[in-house]
């Protein structure tokens, strides 16, 4: 009697880890095709990004992320690519006006949110990178960022016990290449976009605004949307809006990319999509709040030298106007985008 | 059974006129050949001796070279009927990596060739279009992560005269847009006798890669003043010099 109970036992915990094993993953974080699909916004430009040269598979896409999340990637093993790039604040680091690396280090600039990646042409505060694929190798070999090297990377990779496996289901080989790991970055990348803000839903007509919501709209597009072009709110172009140069940083922007004198402090004209979430301001992060942001340019105390020339003339902005820019502003985050679950750390458990 | 036996016959005889004919075929066709490209490398009149051996430069500055590594493309070889025969693969040339002094161009069709293209440099395309592999592969340690584009040649070494800490002077050429373009092709001729290309046997060129001529003309390199070219600053002026670095040793 006690043997067959016992074997009774034992065959339902057989039964149990046969069936264990043919659990789904956690449906959190499991993509589908669908989830996968690039759709471009209405009104959206065409994107730069050439997804005949890397589709975006489901596998991909997974792989992508966990690279994303992984700190293995760092010299220092505790350096992921999230550290400094948080979903909950639109992949910009929050509250860091310059963010620190490997080892403590310091960097040198404020780190950008993460959207919309394949509507823009170059990357980086100065523009120095031109595609997307390459955009990762700076931050992995920037000495204050991760601090590696990537052929350091790619061996630790194929070293690993899960990766190549990984690297095999999204593109068929085992091996792990230098070019296969960027582009499934670049495939997780891809689709963070967005374009589901209470501005897009009114624009749709499925949202209403409120009066400084409103209000702030217009005086945005008379004043602001010169540079801040709907519906990327970038132009992406580079310009000096009269930042005196930092001179414990000595960044000149893009002067250092092209050498070009006219390019003396010109930086990238940053989306304002989700600015909420992705304060402090600027290159350096030297503007805690849109607050001071609007005072920089209703003062119009600007550093002269090379001043874009949208900003010779004066803006003008008073207090109520500046408050109603700044309601207009919050109506530009997105939660779709801050709360997709496909976005999500696949390392924590729901 | 035995019915089948003409039949089987009969296949065979197919078979064979059917490879006769493509065997003849194949003589009409424009025969193919295989030439080395032996990379020697000297500074001066001395061979090249990384660490080591100490060099003299224009100025009587003492050096030592530790490292040089170049992208070679787009390499051409012109006929005397001016046909053109052009690889479109990317090499990296490293003086550290025998392996690399001998560029294999192979299906190179027969005939006479008098010279030789050959290109310093990733071209714009390479430069712009993503993740590259092979040769071309960012592991390489010839790639720039902040300002992308191609390192095309790193000659890096010792020198007294250096202000440099350590006493080092590091050159790193690259850029692919004007005015820093740094791409630069050279031709060169081959005087003395043409190169024949035929089915049997490789043919060879031997180039001398002189890398002395770097730190020489137009632009005199003084150390003192000029060790580090890291950027575009400066660097048409060495992409100017290394142009001159490749003579035709011999040709067979």
């Amino acid at each position: 009697m006690k043997l067959k109970s016992i074997s009774i036992i034992c065959f339902l915990m057989m039964m149990l880890g046969l069936l264990y094993s043919f659990a789904p993953d956690n449906p959190y974080f499991a993509i589908s095709k669908k989830d996968v699909a690039i759709k471009v916004p209405k009104g959206f430009p065409k994107p730069y990004y050439d997804f005949t040269k890397n589709k975006v598979t489901p596998d991909g896409f997974n792989l992508g992320r966990k690279l994303f999340y992984d700190p293995i990637l760092s010299n220092d093993y505790f350096t992921s690519c999230a550290s400094c790039h948080q979903r909950f604040a639109a992949f910009a680091h929050i509250d860091h006006p310059i963010s620190h690396g490997v080892i403590g280090k310091i960097g040198k600039r404020n780190v950008p949110a993460l959207q919309n990646l394949i509507f823009q042409k170059e990357f980086m505060w100065d523009g120095g990178i031109n595609h997307l694929d390459l955009q990762p190798i700076a931050p992995i070999t920037g000495e204050a960022e991760m601090g590696e090297t990537m052929e350091h990377v790619i061996y630790k990779l194929q070293n690993d016990s899960v990766y190549p496996k990984l690297f095999y289901k999204a593109f068929g080989d085992s091996i792990v290449t230098t070019e296969n790991f960027l582009k499934s970055l670049s495939q997780f990348l891809a689709l963070m976009i967005s374009a589901d803000s209470r501005y897009d839903n009114y624009l749709k007509g499925k949202e209403t605004f409120t009066k400084p919501e409103e209000e702030g709209l217009k005086i945005f597009r008379a004043k602001c949307s010169s540079c801040h072009k709907e519906p990327l709110f970038t132009d992406n172009s580079y310009r000096n809006i009269g930042l005196k140069p930092d001179s414990s940083l000595n960044d000149y922007g893009r002067k250092s990319i092209t050498g070009y004198p006219d390019d003396f402090m010109k930086f990238r004209v940053p989306s304002l999509r989700n600015v909420e979430m992705t304060y402090p301001y600027m290159h350096d992060g030297r503007f805690k709040n849109l607050q001071q942001v609007m005072n920089h340019y209703a003062e119009g105390n600007f550093f002269g030298i090379n001043l874009d020339h949208e900003l010779t003339k004066t803006v003008g902005l008073g207090a109520t106007e500046i408050s109603n820019i700044t309601a207009f502003l919050k109506t530009l985050t997105d939660k779709t985008f801050l709360y997709d679950r496909r976005f999500a750390d696949p390392n924590f458990r729901q | 059974m035995i019915k089948l036996i003409p039949y089987s016959l009969q296949f065979i005889a197919g078979i064979a006129v059917l490879v006769a004919a493509m065997s003849f075929k194949s003589i009409d066709r424009p025969v193919h050949g295989q030439v080395k490209i032996q990379l020697e490398f000297y500074v001066g009149n001395e061979k090249l001796v990384l660490d080591t051996f100490t060099y003299k430069n224009n100025l009587g500055q003492l050096y030592t070279i530790s490292k040089f590594k170049c992208y070679l493309s787009n390499i051409s070889l012109i006929q005397t009927n001016k046909k053109e025969f052009t690889t479109s693969e990317y090499y990296l040339v490293d003086e550290d990596d025998v392996d690399s002094k001998v560029i294999n161009l192979e299906n190179v069709p027969s005939g006479e060739y008098s010279s030789i293209n050959i290109t310093i440099g990733v071209d714009s395309i390479h430069n712009c279009s993503g993740v590259q592999s092979g040769a071309l592969d960012p592991v390489k340690g010839m790639f720039w992560a902040w300002n992308t584009g191609y390192i095309f040649m790193k000659l890096e070494g010792h020198s007294p005269e250096s202000k440099s800490p350590g006493n080092i002077f590091e050159y790193h050429i690259g850029g692919f847009k004007e005015p820093n373009n740094c791409i630069r092709t050279v031709t060169l001729k081959f005087e003395k006798s043409t190169l024949s290309v035929l089915r049997e046997e490789a043919s060879v060129i031997k180039i001398k890669v002189d890398l002395s001529e770097i730190l020489k003309t137009p632009t005199t390199v003084d150390f003192p003043k000029l060790s580090s070219v890291t950027d575009f600053n400066n660097a048409t002026k060495i992409a100017d010099n290394y142009k001159d670095m490749f003579t035709i040793i011999e040709v067979k």
